[in-house]
C-alpha cells in the first residue's frame, strides 16, 4: 500500500507503524513520529495500525535558533 | 539564573543553526560559554540520517537543550511538535513559537496563549516567545509560564532593541519573573543593552553564526552579556539633559 512519509509517497508492506519506519530504514534512529497530525509515542508505534493514504511525520534532531 | 528550577550559569543562550559547519559550531558553543543551545525538530531521511550526526555533535558538547517549535504557524502544530520534542530530547523545555506573520515571523499572540497553557497542563516547561506587551505577557502568566521571551527585533534582523520603553516597563512590571530577551539581537552592544535594563539573560543565533568570525563573536558575546549584568548589578547613574562638570568647580584658579 502507499502511504506518504515526509510528504513522499512510498509503497510499505508494513501494517503498523513500527514496521513502517523499519521497512523505511529508520531502525534505531532516534526519530519522533506523528500519524495523520498527531503524535504517536515511540512505546505505541507497534501497536498503532496504518492504513492506505496515511500520512507520516518523521522527525529528528536539527540545527535551531 | 534560575529557570524552571534549574540554575544556568551563563545568560547567554544559543542557537545552533546556520553555522558554517559543525565544528565551527561546536567551537562557537564553547567559546560562548553557554549552558542552554536551543534545537529544532526537522524531517529526517531514512537513508541520509543528518539528523543523527547533528545530536551527536550536541550530545557531545555537554549543554541543556531547549527545543523549539519554530516555523508552527498554529496551535495544533506547535503543540504537537513540542509532543515529539520532549520525546527526542527528553526534557519538558519547550520554546515556544507560534508565528502569526510571514514577514516580520512575529508571534501569534493568541495562538501562543493557548498552546502555552495547554502544554503546561501537560507538564511543559515553557518559554514563549512573545513580544513586549503586558498583557500578552500577564495571560502567558497565568496560562502557565514561568519565563518569558520577548523579542528584541523580528527574528534574523540584527536591529536590536527596538523598543526599550516597552521593554523597560515589562522588566518593571515582572521583577521576579526571568526575561530573556529572544531574537533581533544583532551586535553585542544590543546585548549588553539588554542586559542593562535589567534582563536576565539573551537567546540570539543569527548575530553568531553569520559573522565573519562566528566563534570569536560568539566570546565576544559573551563578554558583553557579562559586562551589561555587571553593569545593571552597579545600578547605573540616572542620565540628564543639562551638563554637570565632573571636575570639582571649587578651587579653581583665578587669571586676570
Amino acid at each position: 500500500m502507499w502511504v506518504r512519509v515526509n510528504g513522499a509517497e512510498h509503497e510499505v508492506t508494513a501494517a503498523t507503524l513500527a514496521e513502517a519506519l523499519e521497512q523505511l530504514d529508520y531502525d534505531d534512529a532516534l526519530v519522533a513520529t506523528a500519524l495523520n497530525g498527531c503524535f504517536v509515542p515511540a512505546r505505541r508505534r507497534g501497536t498503532t495500525p496504518i492504513a492506505e493514504g496515511d500520512s507520516i511525520e518523521v522527525l529528528a534532531p536539527k540545527q535551531g535558533g | 539564573m534560575n529557570l524552571y528550577s534549574v540554575e544556568v550559569n551563563s545568560r547567554l543562550l544559543l542557537g545552533t543553526s546556520q553555522y558554517p559547519s559543525p565544528a565551527i559550531l561546536g567551537n562557537a558553543v564553547k567559546a560562548s560559554g553557554a549552558d542552554v543551545v536551543t534545537v529544532s525538530l526537522r524531517r529526517e531521511s531514512g537513508k541520509s540520517r543528518s539528523g543523527q550526526d547533528f545530536w551527536a555533535l550536541i550530545q557531545s558538547l555537554g549543554v541543556r537543550v531547549l527545543p523549539n517549535t519554530a516555523g508552527c504557524h498554529s496551535v495544533k502544530e506547535a503543540v504537537t511538535t513540542a509532543e515529539m520534542a520532549r520525546e527526542i530530547f527528553g526534557t519538558n523545555w519547550i520554546k515556544l513559537e507560534v508565528i502569526g506573520e510571514a514577514d516580520t515571523l512575529q508571534p501569534d499572540v493568541f495562538g501562543l496563549v493557548e498552546a502555552a497553557r495547554r502544554l503546561s497542563v501537560d507538564g511543559f516547561e515553557v518559554f514563549p516567545y512573545t513580544t513586549e506587551d503586558l498583557v500578552v505577557a500577564e495571560r502567558l502568566i497565568e496560562a502557565g509560564c514561568r519565563v518569558l521571551m520577548p523579542w528584541g527585533a523580528p527574528i534574523g534582523t540584527g536591529k536590536g532593541l527596538n523598543n526599550i520603553f516597552g521593554l523597560r516597563a515589562l522588566r518593571a512590571h515582572f521583577p521576579n519573573v526571568p526575561l530573556v530577551i529572544d531574537a533581533g539581537i544583532g551586535l553585542p552592544s544590543h546585548a549588553a543593552a539588554a542586559m542593562e535594563l535589567g534582563y536576565d539573560a539573551v537567546l540570539l543565533n543569527t548575530a553568531v553564526a553569520k559573522a565573519g568570525d562566528p566563534v570569536a563573536m560568539a566570546a565576544a558575546f559573551a563578554k558583553a552579556i557579562e559586562a551589561g549584568r555587571s553593569a545593571f548589578i552597579a545600578g547605573p547613574m540616572e542620565p540628564r539633559d543639562m551638563a554637570a562638570p565632573s571636575t570639582p568647580v571649587i578651587g579653581k584658579a583665578q587669571f586676570g
